[in-house]
């Protein structure tokens, strides 16, 4: 009713702390907020959120890596065969040899197989560290490929954390095979192995791996970043160990680690292996049973130090492997000494060859897609056969 | 019918509490038992000449609060009271309202003209007063109606005008009205009493006046009648006129053109000769027209529509004539302005419409203003020192960078030097120029500053010393400090240039904050606030020492203030602004630790001590919550993660106190994001407490009294909640999901010209969305399918969301979002309930084009959902 005053203010600085705490908040709890629904929403690719968990410091390095293992020495398990609910409780070596087992490792893929585009699933797979994720007696863990403790924290998976699904029997658990993205601190999963006891079906996007579907795992978007492409078997279901009914195939559209690099992070010039030291002097593959790669004399292995079961690490000269029918004949290899501790496998046969394949003539998408489009001309003549 | 009331209303006034406790509880229980009985004996009261004008002034008041309150349910409850009561009550109580507008006690006829207004505003736009505008115009006309008359009447007009529309008479009873007043505030009206009165009845009528303003011939004869009455021989009538220019200024600016040549002549003998009173309102015209202008400027980006009035250029063709004179009523300074609170004069003034100008003209205003500044900066006389000075600080603010950046360079040296000035105002003035200086000039983060390594040194070394001057003086510095701090904040390495300083900078903010030759708290929190603002730019990795040690130091401050003695409200009021000040520094300090993972741990380790202290410092008050000490529980919830656990028993009561405090709302808002922060550290730990905070969640959003802003956090909050706890939402899903369909319907009624109230629905529709977002992703692995029968209403408000044109973009993310989650969660049984999936199509074909990534990433999940559930088969 009266005009207003008209004092306005007067060599006041504009601002206000106050309102500024209270923004920031408002900030964080959205920030806090769009993570946690984030990570929520993660676990339907996938599994669960992983809380801030100070067990293990993942190295930034891929694949060479050497996590902080949580080694706690116990008596060690001597049954083999225990119920995975014991083993989520596992510590130490035993731990890791027993999770070490149970991954199924993927081939890689050296020829196109047949049928790709009627009996495969194709998706891409996320760039980041092969884990298994088991979820029992309220906790969850994970550990890498080599069986070291990667996290430990709490989940929403069956029996995963102390206080959720308190009403689901404490027998029940979970495990599955992931790949942990680093940059959004997510576990992609790439099969499930037990859900509750009961075995299930992957849930990554895989698509028939016809050409649409692997254009769209080739060159699709995703939220993570890309490391190859993982082709499934259609009737396969999950192994432990080597199988050729996964497969992995990458190239440099679609990864950014097609070639090895060695323990510092740099592609090497020559390629490098892993074999394991059997106790005829023989090197041979992960694979069962195994290729032989070569032998050592006994002097070597006395001056080396080395012992039976213990991987060792050369370098392949250019151009060095020599076949026959197929196979492989002999390679020249030279000694480079021993891998990472925490590496607990020798390479598969499949792998060096990728490798090998990689610097000399690497197979290309245009390969499979080849692949894929001859084999729907054949499939259309066999029908064409069939109806004449 | 009407009761005699007057010897309550007299001890209603009485100075001792107990007799008026009586009073007011006999009033109310009158109130109770008869409302029309009651409003009728206050009429009578009022109307009375032979009662006390005490009495009649609190009938007057105790009336016009039983028609109108500022909270919009309180005056619609009243409103409706009003309508309810018998005609002839109603009647009855009018015409006294109407005699009482004769009474030659001033008091009791203004207060009757308010009640009459307040009565026509309930009862003229429903034609159910129809006589009143007659009975009010032949006040005027009659040639015997005395001048008390008149003037009541004339204030009664100008009051109803305000209250209602013109669209509310008939265009025939607009042009009467205006013509009353209009006639009354001529040169020929002889009383000077009835042309002030009707001088101010046109400043309240203005609105009202928009059909007549529109044609030119009326318009004209209106601004003429001003423009003389600008130049009555009354100051009261000058200032009066003036009041209206100034508010013509914001209602017409459009129209103002071909009356500025006189309007400036008017203003500029005004600022020259006149009065101060009449002075300062002929400043304010022109900041005014700043204010118009730069609003159009702000406006005048290309998306938007053509809506603006066109920009008249007012301030850049007056340029040359109004900065000289703004610049001379900057001499014109009081001695003591700096120190005392609340003065407002013609230097003040000007030097704010000098500011205004140069942010509205930006370069142009520089040739103009430094001719001033070189030629009195030096001069021996402190006025013009200090003129000089803050001409210089006011025009930071709008020239480009490249145009001032040589002038600051320059003068910065001056500036410092200036600080040791043997006059305070100028001491003052030249330390707001330098926190001017560092807030427009100082961009490091964009390479640009006026601070240098070279210079940082002096520059703190300067600033340390005036911490030790006159209070006003310090209080000003600590501003500068701000800003030279958030100039670091976000400039990566730059930041590193400050950190030598630290240790130093703090004790003297520290020491700042611990003066007590301050009259009040203001030098203090400022101190505290530059400390906080320091605390935020320092760069982690290189001062993390310092700061951990800063960390005990004010706990123990805020540990002394919980034993201070407290026997008066003052005291008790100075407790919780040093609480506030200090719980504000450790929420700063615990979000910088516990930012990087190697500081946290010393946040953790502290963490039982702090949340010790604050509970204390809730203690202290029984019935309000301390907001400060709740915004930095949030900060150490989210800190310490499941940790908090252990403090919940004992928080959970101060955060129910805070979740029912409607009044200070801030509170109530800081409280539901603090649950937001817990249930994100706890997770479903904090499921014993769910019951408790979601009946008051409830509550608040049922509430009509709580402010409305804090309802949008609330929605938010059920998604923390649902989020944290899983399935274990079930329970609350039959209470919490009709609210949110409830406020999704609302949505969709809101009015699209209201611009409060379109950002009001994209903060509701947001908020409704992560509910639902957060309920989808805790229900999904066990209960999903108790969504299934809200999942159509859900899908509904997508659409009706994704069709909307005007839809904020952090409203699409949401709407995304929750499109995935929905198809997350119920998998195939979406396939059923899409019927015309057209608009999924279209909103996530939109999404995946835009170019902000994180919503491209959710859409691409979100497709990747749908893609899902619609392949999987059964």
């Amino acid at each position: 009713m009266a005009p207003p005053d008209p004092r306005r203010p007067f060599k006041r600085p504009a601002f206000s702390d106050q309102q500024k705490r209270r923004d920031i908040s408002l900030q964080r709890q959205a920030q806090n907020r769009r993570d946690a629904q984030h990570q929520a929403r993660c676990l339907a690719l996938t599994t669960m959120s992983l809380q801030n968990d100070s067990a293990a410091t993942p190295d930034p390095q891929y694949e060479h890596s050497d996590p902080d293992f949580e080694i706690e020495p116990e008596a060690a398990v001597k049954d083999r065969d225990f119920d995975v609910r014991e083993a989520a409780s596992l510590r130490g070596r035993e731990a890791r040899r027993w999770f070490a087992k149970q991954l199924m490792l993927p081939e890689w893929m050296i020829d196109v197989p047949d049928r790709l585009n009627s009996d495969w699933y194709v998706c891409a797979r996320p760039a980041g560290k092969r884990c298994f994720v088991v979820s029992s007696n309220g906790v969850t863990v994970s550990r890498l490929r080599n069986g070291g403790l990667l996290h430990r924290f709490p989940s929403a998976l069956p029996n995963g954390a102390r206080s959720n699904n308190s009403n689901r029997s404490g027998q029940s658990y979970c495990i599955l095979d992931c790949i942990f993205h680093e940059a959004d601190q997510t576990y992609y999963v790439i099969d499930m192995v037990c859900w509750a006891g009961m075995s299930m079906f992957r849930t990554l996007v895989v698509y028939n791996c016809d050409q649409e579907g692997l254009k769209a795992a080739y060159t699709g978007p995703v939220s993570y970043l890309k490391d190859g492409l993982l082709f499934y078997n259609k009737h396969a279901h999950y192994e432990s160990g080597n199988t050729p009914l996964v497969l992995v195939w990458k190239d440099e559209n679609c990864s950014q680690y097609v070639l090895d690099t060695d323990s510092k992070g740099h592609i090497p010039d020559q390629q490098q292996v892993v074999l394991e030291l059997l106790d005829d002097g023989r090197l041979a593959t992960l694979d069962d049973p195994p290729v032989i790669f070569g032998c050592l004399d006994s002097d070597f292995i006395q001056k080396t130090g080395s012992q039976t079961g213990e991987l060792l690490r050369f370098s392949i000269n250019e151009g060095a492997l020599y076949f026959k029918d197929g196979q492989l004949e002999r390679a020249d290899l030279n000694y480079l000494g021993k891998p990472n501790r925490a590496r607990a496998f020798a390479d598969s046969y499949s792998k060096v060859m990728f490798q090998y394949a990689a610097r000399h003539s690497p197979l290309r998408i245009e390969h499979l897609l080849a692949s894929i489009e001859s084999s729907n001309h054949q499939e259309t003549s066999t029908d064409a056969d069939m109806l004449g | 019918m009407a009761l005699e009331i007057t010897q309550y209303l007299l001890a209603a006034q009485s100075p001792d509490a107990k007799i008026r406790n009586e009073a007011e509880t006999a009033l109310g229980q009158f109130r109770e038992q008869n409302l029309p009985g009651f409003l009728l004996s206050l009429s009578v009261e009022l109307s009375s000449d032979g009662k006390p004008t005490e009495s009649r002034r609190l009938a007057g008041i105790v009336l016009k609060n039983s028609l109108d309150a500022k909270e919009a349910a309180t005056k619609g409850n009243l409103v409706q009271q009003w309508v309810a009561i018998d005609i002839s009550f109603k009647s009855q109580i009018k015409n006294f309202l109407l005699n009482t507008l004769g009474s030659s006690v001033r008091e009791a006829s203004h207060t009757a003209a308010q009640v009459v207004a307040k009565i026509a505003s309930i009862e003229v736009p429903k034609k159910e007063w129809p006589e009143l505008v007659r009975l009010l115009l032949s006040n005027m006309t009659q040639p015997d109606t005395p001048v008390f008359l008149k003037q009541a009447t004339l204030e009664a007009l100008g009051y109803i005008c305000e209250e209602i529309s013109d669209e509310d008479l008939v265009q025939d009873e607009v042009n009467a009205v205006l013509t009353a007043v209009i006639q009354g505030m001529n040169v020929s009206e002889q009383n000077s009493d009835v042309r002030l009165a009707a001088t101010r009845a046109l400043y309240n009528a203005l609105d009202f006046a928009r059909t007549n303003f529109d044609n030119e011939m009326e318009r004209n004869y209106i601004m003429k009648v001003i423009c003389d009455a600008a130049l009555a021989n009354e100051i009261e009538i000058r200032k009066a006129a003036f009041e209206c220019l100034v508010s013509i200024a914001s209602t017409y600016y459009e129209i103002l053109e071909p009356y500025m040549q006189k309007i400036f002549e008017l203003t500029s003998n005004a600022v020259k000769a006149d009065e101060e009173a009449v002075a300062l309102q002929a400043v304010e015209f022109w900041s005014s027209i700043c204010d118009e202008e730069l609003d159009i400027q702000d406006n005048e980006l290309p998306e938007s529509g053509n809506s603006n009035p066109p920009h008249s250029q007012f301030i850049q063709k007056a340029l040359s004539t109004l900065v000289p004179m703004l610049l001379e009523t900057l001499l014109k300074q009081d001695e003591d302005q700096d120190q005392e609170d609340g003065i407002w004069n013609l230097a003040m003034a000007g030097g704010t419409c000098l500011g205004l100008v140069a942010k509205a003209v930006r370069d142009l205003v520089v040739p103009l203003v430094m001719p001033f500044v070189e030629a009195n900066i030096s001069m021996s006389d402190w006025r013009s020192r200090e003129a000089a000075t803050f001409a210089f600080g006011s025009i930071l603010d709008g020239p480009s960078m490249e145009k001032l950046s040589p002038m600051v360079n320059a003068g910065l040296d001056f500036m410092l030097n200036a600080m040791k000035d043997e006059n305070s105002h100028v001491k003052d003035t030249t330390a707001w120029t330098l926190s001017r200086i560092f807030e427009l000039m100082h961009l490091p983060a964009s390479g640009f500053s006026v601070v240098t390594p070279a210079n940082l040194q002096r520059i703190l070394v300067v600033l340390s010393e005036g911490l030790k001057d006159a209070p006003h003086i310090a209080e000003k510095v600590c501003g500068a400090i701000y800003f030279l701090a958030l100039g670091y904040e976000d400039a990566g390495p730059a930041s590193s240039l400050i950190t030598p300083f630290l240790p130093d900078i703090f004790s003297s903010l520290i020491a700042t904050a611990e003066r007590t030759d301050s009259s009040d708290s203001k030098l203090r929190s400022s101190a505290y606030e530059a400390l906080n603002q320091v605390v935020r730019c320092s760069n982690l990795p290189e001062t993390s020492q310092i700061i951990y040690r800063l960390l005990p130091a004010i706990m123990s401050k805020l540990e002394q203030t919980i034993n201070l003695q407290i026997v008066s409200s003052d005291d008790r009021e100075k407790q919780g602004d040093l609480q506030a000040s200090l719980c504000g520094v450790l929420q700063v300090i615990i979000q910088k630790l516990s930012s990087a993972e190697d500081t946290k741990p010393i946040i953790l380790q502290a963490a039982d001590q702090i949340m010790v202290l604050f509970l204390n410092v809730f203690a202290c008050r029984s019935s309000t919550v301390h907001e400060e000490a709740m915004l930095a529980i949030g900060a150490l919830a989210y800190a310490t993660g499941p940790d908090f656990e252990k403090y919940m028993q004992e928080f959970y009561k101060v955060l129910e106190m805070g979740l029912q405090n409607f009044e200070e709302y801030q509170v109530c808002a800081i409280s539901v994001g603090v649950v937001g922060d817990i249930c994100r550290a706890l997770d479903a730990k904090i499921l014993p407490y769910c019951d408790g905070i979601m009946t008051h969640l409830l509550k608040d959003l049922s509430s009509s009294e709580l402010d409305r802003s804090v309802k949008p956090p609330i929605f938010s909050c059920f998604g923390d909640i649902a989020l944290a706890i899983g399935e274990h939402f079930e329970k609350y899903v039959t209470y919490a999901v009709p609210m949110m369909q409830g406020a999704s319907e609302l949505c969709a009624r809101i009015d699209s010209n209201d611009e409060d109230m379109v950002d009001y629905g994209n903060q509701l529709r947001r908020s409704i969305f992560e509910a639902y977002s957060g309920i989808l992703q805790g229900f999904k692995n066990a209960k999903a399918e108790l969504m299934l029968p809200h999942a159509p209403h859900l899908l509904q408000f997508i659409e009706l969301v994704a069709k909307d044109q005007q839809r904020d973009e952090t409203v699409t993310k949401a709407a995304v979002a929750v499109l995935g989650d929905l198809a997350d969660a119920l998998g195939s049984n979406l396939k059923m309930m899409i019927k015309d999936s057209a608009f999924c199509t279209e909103l996530l074909g939109e999404c995946l084009e835009s170019g902000d990534d994180q919503l491209k990433e959710t859409a691409t999940w979100t497709q990747g959902m749908i893609g899902r559930a619609f392949s999987v088969c059964g």
